[in-house]
């Protein structure tokens, strides 16, 4: 079954009890989401948002320039987002590519940051399934927390939904006790159906978060792709009670972005969701935004951009 | 290195995120005490010298005086309608009328924040809904009908239509601007005056429209509004100086209307109420169906013609879409107005909340399975958490009946030709809404559907461009589009 190279149609496995595929009408879809993004929030209840926004935030880098003092001050950053105010919490996790795993982790030992790593081939996926075991061995074995991961789209796209479903299952067993987010790389999918399909493969191979992008696609995250998916993981967890997570990355730059997304999520998962747990932001300019945001909710003036420090 | 760092000063608290109040400001308008009826150009006292107050339904707060016009004003207000008619406005070269009324256009879009705080404030509907949907829609319908007026030989090839004079219009109270829009930019845009009666409880962005025809120039005479409760739109029905009758509003006043003009050589079109059939087969989208279904009932609290009151859903995923439903009400925020977050406002008025109120009764008793939103309604005012009924049978009064509120009721069926036989099976044909993924079956429901409007995988969505109107008691005459013209001329020796 695993390499089987004729497309099968989507069927999967009996014992991944799934709810029904379903459809996705894009218009009605993308309507919602516009909606949902003119919520007005205000005062205390932005300045939580913001907040959690920080606490949510994987803080990436994922440059074939990266060295070990850019990770090493991404890490800084991520411990203390903001010297001037101790208020300010630390991002959720760091993410960065295999090979400066081990720079990341003893930057970050003990101090509640985790330690994401990229891998199977990140970005494309477009490698044999050894290497990206390797791959993902090698992170885990420098002290990665999280593992995300990139589906084959040329399998996806190809109709080879079963090859997709087993590389997922693999690199879960790979992973151990470390957490698997599959990065879809919805700009790639082509349609909301799609991003449907490919979530249930991700959620059926055993992925505890779901990801949009990698962040070298355009587009990357967007509002109307990521409800879509919280309502896959909303249909889950009604048919099975599996509680999913969900990561939309790359293209969040603003705080009024994020806190779209939180309402996104707010509202179509309601507030159990709303933790680092089960939400996070791939990002790595929307960082200062929200704390610039917070300076001003705080002072109720802007301050200069160069009172924040760019790592 | 490493190491917990502590936070100095703990998190932000907000129990379960809710979100701040986000009010619109009520500075950008402000009322006047009191408003005269605008005849001639001019706001001037009611020769009945009868007045009555106009209030915000959220609060029950007063927010102006507005004139009772009688039998004297009415005819005042027709005889300078005929006057606007006769000197100038019939044979002013269509170009200028075009002009002026794309002044009026782009005036209720500079103006579109006033009015949308006007609309919310005496009508009840969110705020959300009076900027994004009532307002852009109330300036595109004067856009659209603008470019129509100089081309008026090119809608209707062959024939010649000529204006019938005076249009008298009586509007609701569910869409005060724009279904003022509806009405008056196809008038005048085929060379008529106007004469228009607004609903009794929301009649202020009508009298701020008064101001915006003298901002843009439009000649004295030509649009004059008369306030009122029913019996000034009866005396303006009645009045012979008239030449043209349009109305919105309830089967009931329509038909009396109609009696009112059997016997008069005076064209009649009128858009009335409806108990719209939302179709669900089992293989829609699911989710953006069931925002589908939310709009379709919820949008204005219900008061819509056109709502999708009757949902029909295939009985194979009826369990489904209510879960799915029951869970969406709980995220329905029902509150002020004015607030933006605001998803359902208040309801109308006093009797129309009354009347809901009956009708919820009687399903309830007829043994329908009720269920409503778990929100918490303000003290003062008028409000109606959104209400499910299930388990209703063709038979009951929820199911025929136009109940005009945020009240949904829950059918099943089990084919395609079941859902056909349900759906047109009722008094009314004004809309009707079909969820399915298959092209084909769209098509083939909608050649069944008699309903004015289909609407195919959406709901309440209205377009200038596009004719809206009814079957059956329903009403007959199209509004919008090239059809909508055709109401607002004569043609040949009529």
């Amino acid at each position: 079954m695993a390499d089987a190279a004729v497309a099968t149609g989507f069927a999967l496995p009996a014992n991944f009890r799934l709810p029904r595929v379903g459809a996705i009408d894009a218009v009605a879809l993308e309507a919602r989401a516009a909606e949902l993004a003119k919520r007005s929030i205000k005062k205390e209840s932005k300045l939580w948002a913001l907040d959690l926004a920080i606490r949510m935030m994987d803080l990436t880098t994922l440059e074939g320039a990266d060295t070990p003092g850019k990770v090493s001050a991404l890490c800084s950053k991520a411990l203390r987002p903001d010297p001037e105010d101790r208020s300010v919490p630390s991002v959720a996790a760091v993410c960065v590519y295999p090979s400066h795993v081990a720079t990341a982790v003893a930057r970050l030992a003990g101090s509640g940051v985790k330690v994401a790593s990229v891998a199977t081939a990140f970005p494309s996926g477009q490698a044999p399934l050894e290497a990206k075991l390797a791959d993902t061995r090698a992170a885990i074995a420098d002290g990665a927390d999280e593992i995300d991961m990139v589906i084959d789209r040329g399998a996806f796209l190809s109709g080879r939904y079963a090859k997709v479903l087993d590389e997922i299952v693999a690199i879960k067993e790979e992973c151990g006790d470390a957490h698997l987010k599959v990065i879809l790389e919805t700009g790639e999918l082509g349609t909301y159906d799609n991003v449907r399909r490919a979530s249930l493969l991700a959620i059926a191979g055993g992925a505890d978060f779901i990801k949009t992008s990698t962040g070298k696609v355009v587009p990357a995250a967007t509002l109307p792709v990521t409800l879509c998916m919280l309502e896959v993981i909303r249909d889950v967890h009604e048919e099975t009670g599996r509680v999913i997570g969900m990561k939309p990355a790359g293209g969040i730059r603003t705080a009024k972005q994020a806190i779209q997304y939180l309402c996104v999520v707010h509202e179509t998962l309601g507030v159990d969701w709303l933790t680092p747990d089960l939400f996070r932001f791939g990002a790595s300019s929307l960082l200062n935004d929200v704390l610039m945001q917070i300076r001003k909710q705080r002072t109720g003036v802007y301050r200069s951009p160069d009172e924040f420090t760019i790592d | 290195m490493g190491g917990e760092l502590e936070r100095t000063g703990g998190a932000p608290s907000v129990a379960a995120w809710e979100y701040a109040p986000a009010p619109e400001s009520r500075d950008v308008v402000s009322f006047a005490e009191r408003y005269g009826l605008f005849i001639g150009g001019e706001l001037v006292d009611p020769r009945s010298g009868e007045w009555f107050t106009t209030t915000s339904p959220a609060t029950e707060e007063p927010l102006a005086e507005i004139a009772q016009a009688g039998a004297a004003d009415v005819d005042a207000a027709v005889g300078a309608a005929r006057a606007a008619f006769e000197g100038g406005w019939s044979q002013l070269r269509p170009a200028e009328r075009a002009k002026l009324i794309f002044r009026i256009a782009r005036l209720l879009q500079e103006r579109s924040r006033e009015l949308a705080v006007a609309e919310s404030l005496d009508g009840g509907k969110p705020i959300k809904e009076s900027r994004d949907v009532d307002l852009p829609l109330a300036a595109a319908h004067f856009f659209y009908y603008a470019g129509w007026a100089d081309k008026l030989e090119y809608a209707f090839p062959g024939r010649r239509g000529r204006p019938h004079g005076v249009a008298a219009q009586i509007i609701p109270w569910n869409f005060p601007l724009l279904m003022l829009a509806w009405k008056v930019a196809p008038a005048l845009a085929c060379g008529n005056t106007v004469v228009l009666k607004p609903a009794e409880t929301t009649p202020l962005t009508a009298l701020l429209f008064a101001d915006i025809c003298r901002q843009a120039g439009v000649p004295p005479g030509v649009v004059n509004i008369v306030t009122g409760d029913g019996s000034t739109g009866a005396e303006l029905v009645r009045h012979p100086g008239i030449d043209k009758v349009a109305f919105t509003g309830s089967t009931e006043v329509g038909k009396a209307i109609q009696r009112e003009l059997a016997g008069r050589r005076i064209p009649l079109t009128l858009e009335l109420g409806g108990k719209a059939a939302n179709i669900v087969f089992d293989d829609c989208a699911l989710d953006q169906t069931i925002e589908g279904i939310v709009n379709g009932i919820w949008f204005n609290q219900g008061h819509v013609c056109c709502a999708g009151s009757r949902l029909l859903v295939q009985e194979s995923i009826a369990d489904q879409v209510i879960a799915k439903l029951k869970r969406r009400m709980g995220t329905l925020r029902v509150g002020d107005p004015l607030d933006k977050n605001t998803d359902i406002g208040a309801i109308n008025s006093a009797a129309q909340l009354a009347r809901i109120k009956e009708l919820v009764a009687a399903g309830t008793e007829e043994g329908a399975e009720i269920y409503q939103a778990p929100c918490e309604l303000p003290e003062k005012g008028y409000w109606f958490a959104p209400t499910v009924f299930t388990g209703v049978a063709q038979s009951y009064r929820i199911a025929q009946e136009e109940i005009f509120g945020p009240v949904l009721s829950v059918l099943t069926f089990r084919t395609p030709d079941e859902a056909v036989e349900k759906a047109n099976n009722t008094m009314y044909g004004l809309s009707a809404g079909i969820w399915t993924e298959k092209g084909s079956r769209i098509l083939w429901m909608a050649e069944r559907l008699r309903a004015g409007v289909v609407w195919a995988n959406t709901f309440n969505r209205f377009d200038p461009a596009s004719p809206f109107g009814g079957y059956k008691e329903s009403g007959f005459g199209r509004e919008g589009g090239r059809h909508g013209l055709e109401a607002y001329l004569r043609f040949g020796d009529e």
